[in-house]
């Protein structure tokens, strides 16, 4: 449950913008479905997601039922200095997954 | 005669009857779906009631979407993102789901480009909108249609 898949360049020049992309797994379910015999199927959704480059939040979302099951986003940020981004998806319930890939800035 | 009046007699006509209009209670009971007013609602109640100007938002859909369950959406906002002159949030309502917000992003000038990709799920053929805020409290719209042959929320 909740593999993540990034993909964030290894290395940028200083001010380069690079394309961040982030998928997670995850169900989606919009609450507006019902299963075979006719019963709604509870909601259970994603609603945030947040990219934090050296600890300050550079991209974040908020999540409705219309995003698709395992989520995944395409972005940009500017590449400023050698450091981590954290990529952190919190649920409706405030479950949360995060992951992280380094980026060396030359 | 008057056959399916009477409750104890199983005519076909009586059973036909029955299952139409079973099917008619069942397309009611589905959730209402958004229109028009509930995008200028969704967007009035994140934005307020500042003006919006067609423009400086291009939004991608393709335009045949086989499954309303996930729509590859692109969405590029026009903007140098300097710290003086940067999209701060960027929205995307639809006319016909179940609710009108899709999603909702959050950006500054560290974003660096204005420029979003994502999967969404769509239930029906209809024009999404997006609204694009700048730092100066803008507001810009950008619209994409999309033709959606499997929707999502109406196959239950």
């Amino acid at each position: 449950m909740a593999a993540i898949r990034l993909s964030v360049p290894d290395t940028a020049t200083a001010g380069e913008v690079i394309e961040i992309k982030a998928l997670i797994q995850h169900p989606m379910e919009s609450g507006f479905r019902r299963d075979s015999r006719g019963e709604a199927v509870a909601r259970d959704i994603i609603t945030r997601f947040e990219c934090l480059y050296a600890g300050e939040t550079v991209f974040a979302g908020d999540f409705f039922p219309a995003v698709s099951a395992n989520p995944f986003l395409t972005f940009h940020t500017r590449a400023t200095e050698t450091g981590t981004l954290v990529f952190r998806w919190t649920d409706q319930d405030g479950q949360s997954w995060e992951d992280a890939a380094e980026i060396l800035v030359e | 005669m008057n056959d399916r009046f009477e409750p104890m007699k199983l005519t076909r006509r009586s059973v036909l009857l029955t299952a139409a209009s079973a099917s008619a209670f069942g397309w009611l009971a589905r959730p209402a779906l958004a229109d028009p007013e509930d995008v200028t609602a969704a967007r009035t109640a994140l934005f307020g009631d500042a003006p919006v100007t067609e423009g400086r938002v291009e939004v991608s859909l393709p335009p045949i979407s086989e499954n309303g369950f996930s729509v590859p959406i692109e969405i590029d906002v026009e903007s140098p993102m300097t710290p003086d002159d940067h999209v701060t949030r960027i929205a995307v309502f639809s006319p016909r789901n179940p609710l009108a917000d899709i999603a909702h992003f959050q950006l500054g000038p560290r974003a660096g480009r204005a420029r979003i990709e994502t999967r969404i799920r769509l239930g029906g053929t209809q024009k999404v909108t997006v609204v694009a805020e700048m730092n100066d409290g803008s507001l810009w719209s950008g619209h994409a249609e999309t033709v959606v042959t499997l929707a999502a929320c109406v196959v239950l």
